[in-house]
């Protein structure tokens, strides 16, 4: 169960991750042609800033996942197996409840397309596209375990 | 994937693979590093030119429309884009006045070493620059007209007497946009400021300033440059040279001459051949001192004296990296930051040569003309002594190198299609409205580890002479082609399209034409004046049947070229786009409106065969508006794919 994790001591906000993640929603998958499709590809992630760190924000899968309690037409589940919370786009209505329950802000809405933006960790390919593409390294495409050892051993240094 | 194959040329593989060994950082190492670019910057939307920002606008039109100041992504990348095509053409036009002011001390007796070579050519454009030069030295003819090319630099008013070389018509036409140039270092200060917060922020009247300024190098700075160059160290001729790392020698002293400005490494060349220094060399083991160049330096003493070339650009790292370097000179332009941590590996020594320019790790020499003998004869003899630090152990020298016929001129092009009685372009013209030659690319420019190195080149050119297109070539793009044995005259018969083998094999010449370095662009537009004068082939340059392209450009000045080409009326081809395609209404201003209002554009194309294709296809529409006749021959369907080559 890898999830997406920020290190918010390196991000510059160079929102490149923001450009990879709507280049890999796009149709074409690549930069010059994606800006001249007919239907915009939206980013996932964001870029946001508080507290004077950076920090992309995308869907957390997260335990608590409460836009799927809140999804009246059951579009969405979360799939205990692997940690995932699941889009069902022919049973989405975009009543944009789930985003305006997200209490990371981290589903927004796509209006033209009626259905929420939501970080699928790039379903498409084995890995999301961002870790890749961040320059600084910030993104990292761990499971939980992993992430502890890590903070550990940075610790003891 | 195309990641994989860095580079064509098996000399570039073999040191890849030995690099890698040795641990040696190169550019391909870095590139992967930087991978991948920054979106924003590939599109060019991001503006740092004031502190409200750094501003981005984002390109799929969700967030930021426009900056903090308030300008949209067409004003952003247009003033981006002015800001390379000015970097650019500062480069060359700094570059002419470097050789303005050598000539400038020639006369004044200031110089070591420097004789006037080129008498007819300077006597030529004296007059043409209004020095009267009948009773006159050649001395005081040389200082006239030096002080009348420097005093162009800060003319405030008036217009370069090189952009009288032009058409009538193209004079005319940049004079009703006014584009004409009028002085070259107020067209950089002008076009620099607009780029301020606040000032020019219309992409249209931006796009102008760009021609502008860009043509202040073509037919300014860079033509300066061309032309007392030839005046100084010699018209270039054709001449049998070697290419490629295998031209360093295991057992002789190697000087590497790096950089773009010729007025030392010139020197160096001829001053290498000193008998005594050669003694001095043989006393300490070695067999002989070997002075060969990489980037533009060797362009220009490969075409005037055929010392040999160890590699373009994307091979100076490479070149250190074989152990056997004994001294490399740098100057400026295109020297990368690098090379000092790679020298340190080896005995390698590196001194900069340029006031302009340093190196950090790198110790500094600078260049005087008064002393320019002297300080040769002392570097070359920094070089022999170094010679016995070299470790045999660990020197390695791919054995690659290719023939290469190099040297041809504007005013070569004369005798070599005309015959030395009656030299004329006749012969030329014939050929393209008979219908043997289709038309002229001029295929030039950087190579870049975006690309496959040289790869684009080549295929490029081989798909281009394939279609009996003449292929002109110059800088980077020239070696990468030389490497690959294009500059060969047996290429013709190799490559080149029944026609154009027929024109080559008549007159003994290669179909690709290696014109020197990539200030000597200015050669082509020369050409295209000539071309013009002899008749036949329409009026302006965007009557003929002639393009540019840059598979593989990196450098700001490329920008700059690229734009003096587009604003001449010739259309070019860039492979990587401009940075611009962030702006859809600038793009389509330069790719398709241009073409109305300047009678030339843009075009991009990343695949070099197809990119040679939408060239071809630009020359056969341009044959047809001049009603040429039609091909007399199919165009040669390769039999060796291009592909073999890559494996």
């Amino acid at each position: 169960m890898k999830k997406l994790y920020y290190d918010v001591s390196k991000c510059l906000a160079c929102k490149t991750c923001e450009i990879v993640c709507a280049v890999g929603k796009s149709a074409s998958k690549e930069l010059f042609s994606s800006i001249t499709e007919d239907t915009k590809p939206l980013t996932c992630v964001k870029v946001k800033d508080a507290q004077g760190k950076n920090f992309p924000i995308a869907c957390r899968h997260c335990k608590a996942h409460p836009c799927v309690d809140a999804c009246i037409a059951h579009a969405l589940s979360y799939d205990a197996k692997t940690g995932r919370v699941l889009h069902d786009k022919d049973k989405c209505t975009g009543c944009w409840m789930c985003v305006m329950v997200c209490p990371y802000g981290a589903i927004r809405d796509n209006k033209k397309l009626k259905v929420p933006v939501r970080c699928d960790f790039c379903a498409d390919t084995d890995e999301p596209r961002c870790i890749n593409a961040c320059p600084v390294g910030a993104i990292m495409f761990l499971e939980e375990d992993e992430l502890e050892s890590r903070e550990q051993s940075k610790n003891k240094k | 994937m195309k990641k994989n194959i860095k580079s064509v040329d098996p000399a570039t593989q073999e040191m890849l693979k030995w690099t890698e060994k040795e641990c040696i950082e190169t550019i391909w190492d870095r590139t992967k590093l930087q991978e991948p670019h920054c979106g924003f910057g590939s599109l060019g939307v991001c503006c740092k030119n004031c502190n409200l920002g750094p501003c981005r606008i984002d390109p799929f039109g969700e967030g930021a429309k426009y900056g903090v100041c308030g300008a949209d992504k067409d004003a952003i990348a247009a003033r981006n884009l002015l800001r390379h095509a000015i970097s650019g053409s500062a480069c060359h036009n700094d570059h002419g006045r470097d050789l303005a002011l050598a000539l400038l001390a020639l006369s004044e007796g200031k110089t070591q070493g420097y004789s006037i070579k080129a008498e007819e050519k300077l006597k030529k454009v004296a007059k043409e620059y209004g020095v009267e030069i009948e009773n006159k030295s050649l001395k005081e003819i040389a200082g006239e007209f030096a002080k009348k090319i420097l005093a162009e630099y800060g003319q405030q008013t008036g217009e370069l007497i090189f952009s009288h070389r032009a058409p009538k018509k193209r004079q005319e036409l940049w004079r009703k946009l006014g584009i004409m140039p009028r002085g070259i270092d107020r067209e950089i200060t002008e076009s620099l400021s607009r780029t301020n917060i606040g000032v020019d922020n219309d992409y249209k009247s931006l796009v102008a300033s760009i021609m502008k300024v860009s043509l202040s190098d073509g037919w300014g700075g860079s033509m300066v440059a061309t032309e007392i160059s030839d005046i100084l160290f010699g018209l270039p001729a054709p001449v049998r040279a070697k290419m490629n790392l295998g031209v360093l020698k295991e057992d002789e002293v190697n000087i590497l001459l790096h950089g773009h400005v010729p007025l030392l490494s010139d020197v160096v060349a001829e001053t290498a051949l000193d008998e005594e220094l050669i003694k001095k060399a043989k006393d300490k083991g070695a067999k002989g001192i070997n002075v060969a160049g990489i980037c533009c330096t060797a362009n220009e003493v490969l075409v005037r004296k055929g010392i040999p070339v160890a590699g373009n650009f994307l091979q100076q790292e490479l070149a250190l990296a074989t152990g056997a370097v004994d001294l490399m000179l740098v100057d400026l332009q295109c020297v990368m930051p690098s090379l000092a941590r790679v020298a340190e590996s080896f005995h390698t020594k590196i001194i900069s040569t340029h006031e302009k320019a340093r190196f950090p790790g790198v110790p500094h020499v600078e260049f005087k003309e008064e002393r320019a003998v002297d300080q040769a004869k002392e570097l070359i003899e920094t070089a022999i002594d170094n010679f016995t630090n070299r470790d045999k152990e660990r020197v390695h020298i791919p054995q690659e190198t290719s023939d290469a016929v190099v040297g041809f001129t504007a005013e070569g092009i004369f005798r070599h299609l005309g015959g030395k009685y009656r030299s004329s372009y006749r012969p030329l013209n014939n050929a393209i409205i008979e219908g043997r030659i289709r038309g002229v690319v001029g295929v030039v420019g950087c190579d870049n580890p975006k690309n496959q190195s040289g790869g684009s080149h080549t295929k490029m050119v081989k798909e281009l002479i394939a279609h009996d297109i003449l292929v002109i070539q110059t800088g980077c793009a020239a070696v990468a082609c030389g490497k690959s044995g294009l500059l060969r005259p047996e290429a013709a018969l190799e490559y080149a399209g029944a026609g154009l083998r027929e024109v080559c094999e008549a007159v003994g010449i290669p179909p690709v034409l290696h014109g020197g370095a990539c200030v000597d662009n200015s050669r082509i537009l020369i050409e295209c004046c000539n071309i013009l004068n002899e008749g036949g082939l329409g009026e302006d340059f965007s009557d003929l049947p002639i393009a540019g392209a840059a598979p593989e450009w990196m450098s700001e000045k490329a920008v700059a070229i690229g734009w003096y080409v587009v604003a001449s009326g010739l259309f070019v081809l860039f492979g990587s786009p401009l940075p611009v395609l962030g702006s859809e209404n600038l793009t389509r201003y330069i790719t398709k409106d241009l073409f109305d209002i300047i009678g030339a554009g843009w075009g991009f194309e990343e695949d070099p065969v197809k990119g040679a294709h939408v060239l071809i296809e630009h020359i056969n529409k341009k044959r047809e508006k001049l009603n040429l006749r039609p091909m007399m021959h199919e165009p040669l369907t390769s039999k060796k794919d291009n592909d073999a080559l890559v494996s």
